[in-house]
């Protein structure tokens, strides 16, 4: 044996292995010796074992479902011991094979995902910066947070008559589920008029509670408003364009790390 | 005007990769303007089908001009991306990609089995791959290229995973469909019968002839060798 001349690779896997073993048989998986393949994977772990490597215990399942396929094979096919309800699919072989064809091609797909992730390395995308006079000049910017009050007051007019008294029902809403909301509205439209934030709320604390969460995700720098002409509707947009976004309202010390580059490229700055 | 053409604008300076319904969105927010034309109003309500069909005519002849950047659908959503064999000139433009560390081989081959197969459970995966797969998982999804999905409705409800967006966007595919191979590999659709012996020979569903042991004493040519 040329055991010197052993050049040692790891293996993910006894089905790893075993794939290895018949490659180098140079033989298609359907018509490999099993009893050979046995004798050679027990081969190998003797010799992982001289080398000290630790055995993972995959390995010697396989080692021992290959002993029962060889010492099955030993004995003529009348005195074989029938394995209750031992069907062609229950074949310890036949099962053995099944799973190193499956393996084989998922290692096959492996291979050319791995050729796409490679492709994919040189692939630049084109990313264009926005035009500034965009925002600059469609929008006024400064808006005051009594615009936003102004803006708040209209919307719950329109609970102002149904005052009157009424069972009172415990807070259904809470900020931080509306924070997750208006993310969830934003990544839909670039910019979302203001009413819009309100159309479906049912009652004045939910109105509240959407206002809080429109504030505090002004504060934490994640939504900029702004109004296109003078007394018009307030528009709200996303101050970056990807902005990863806790749902906790907790103010994080620097609350904005964009991935994304040129953070100071913000028009409101 | 043509829409392909106003997609093409649309895309050359987008900031993002735009998904037809996002296109959609655009055509409307340009008609409602006031000093929207006639052709700009015409086209409010263009659909997204009309759209997709003008953007894969455009991806096509970008295609046949052989320029060097081409017209890509990734996951979804389409932008205008650099022919790979410029890499070289583009690392040194923009520096090295801030992208992560490529994927190891059993990483990749627990990606593949759940991408072909999904959703798939943790024991499924392992059935296939004869290994456990507890770290790869976790780096898997630490990098947000697979996601629990659910739960699979068996003895102990396990946990069901299935990949992401981010999985097709960091292989470039268009869709899980765009996947190499991916009717051969992809689970055997249910409306084939449980024939004894399947079409494709490549498909590990029936034994053999070979390896078959039904008629007992008719033992396999294969064995007797030994």
């Amino acid at each position: 044996m040329s055991e010197y001349q052993v050049k040692f690779e790891v293996f993910e896997g006894p089905l790893d292995l075993l794939l290895y073993l018949i490659k180098k048989e140079e033989v298609d998986i359907y018509s490999v010796n099993l009893t050979k393949l046995a004798s050679q994977f027990i081969e190998y772990i003797e010799m992982m074992r001289e080398f000290d490597l630790e055995i993972a215990g995959e390995f010697l399942v396989m080692a021992s479902t290959l002993m029962y396929i060889k010492s099955r094979e030993l004995l003529p096919v009348e005195q074989q011991a029938q394995v209750e309800d031992e069907e062609a699919g229950e074949d310890p072989r036949w099962e053995l094979i099944r799973q190193l064809v499956e393996y084989k091609k998922f290692k096959d797909a492996a291979a050319q995902l791995q050729t796409l992730e490679a492709r994919q390395e040189g692939v630049f995308p084109r990313l264009p910066i926005k035009p500034q006079f965009e925002e600059d000049k469609a929008t006024k910017q400064d808006i005051s947070v009594f615009d936003l009050l102004n803006a708040v007051n209209a919307v719950l007019k329109r609970f102002e008559k149904r005052d009157n008294p009424r069972e009172i029902f415990e807070d259904k809403w809470t900020v931080s589920e509306k924070i997750e909301m208006i993310v969830r509205v934003m990544e839909k439209g670039v910019v979302v008029r203001f009413s819009e934030l309100f159309e479906d709320a049912m009652s004045r604390s939910e109105v509240v509670c959407t206002f809080l969460a429109l504030l505090e995700l002004i504060r934490l720098k994640q939504l900029v408003c702004g109004q296109s002409s003078d007394f018009g509707e307030i528009e709200i947009r996303k101050r970056d364009a990807v902005v990863p976004m806790s749902a906790t309202p907790e103010p994080p010390a620097n609350p904005t790390e964009p991935v994304a580059p040129a953070p100071a490229e913000n028009p409101t700055s | 005007m043509e829409l392909k053409f106003i997609l093409e604008s649309l895309l050359f300076s987008a900031q993002k990769p735009l998904s037809p319904s996002e296109l959609r969105d655009i055509f409307a927010t340009a008609a409602a303007a006031e000093d929207a034309d006639t052709t700009v109003k015409g086209l409010k309500k263009t659909k997204e089908a009309d759209i997709i069909a003008a953007l894969e005519e455009l991806a096509k002849e970008h295609e046949a001009a052989a320029r060097s950047y081409r017209l890509v659908c990734v996951a979804g959503s389409w932008q205008f991306v650099t022919q790979p064999e410029f890499a070289p000139w583009l690392k040194a433009l923009v520096g090295v990609k801030a992208r992560p560390s490529r994927l190891s081989q059993p990483a990749l081959e627990t990606l593949a089995i759940i991408a072909y197969r999904q959703p798939m459970t943790r024991a499924e995966i392992e059935q296939i791959r004869g290994v456990s797969v507890d770290g790869t998982m976790q780096t898997l999804l630490e990098r947000g290229l697979v996601e629990q999905s659910g739960r699979a409705e068996v003895i102990g409800r396990p946990a069901l995973y299935t990949t992401t967006t981010a999985f097709l966007e960091y292989l470039g595919l268009k869709s899980l469909e765009d996947l190499p191979a991916a009717d051969e590999l992809r689970r055997i659709p249910i409306e084939k019968p449980e024939a004894p012996l399947t079409a494709d020979p490549g498909l590990a569903t029936s034994a053999p002839p070979e390896l078959k042991l039904e008629e007992a004493g008719e033992k396999p040519a294969e064995a007797a060798k030994t």
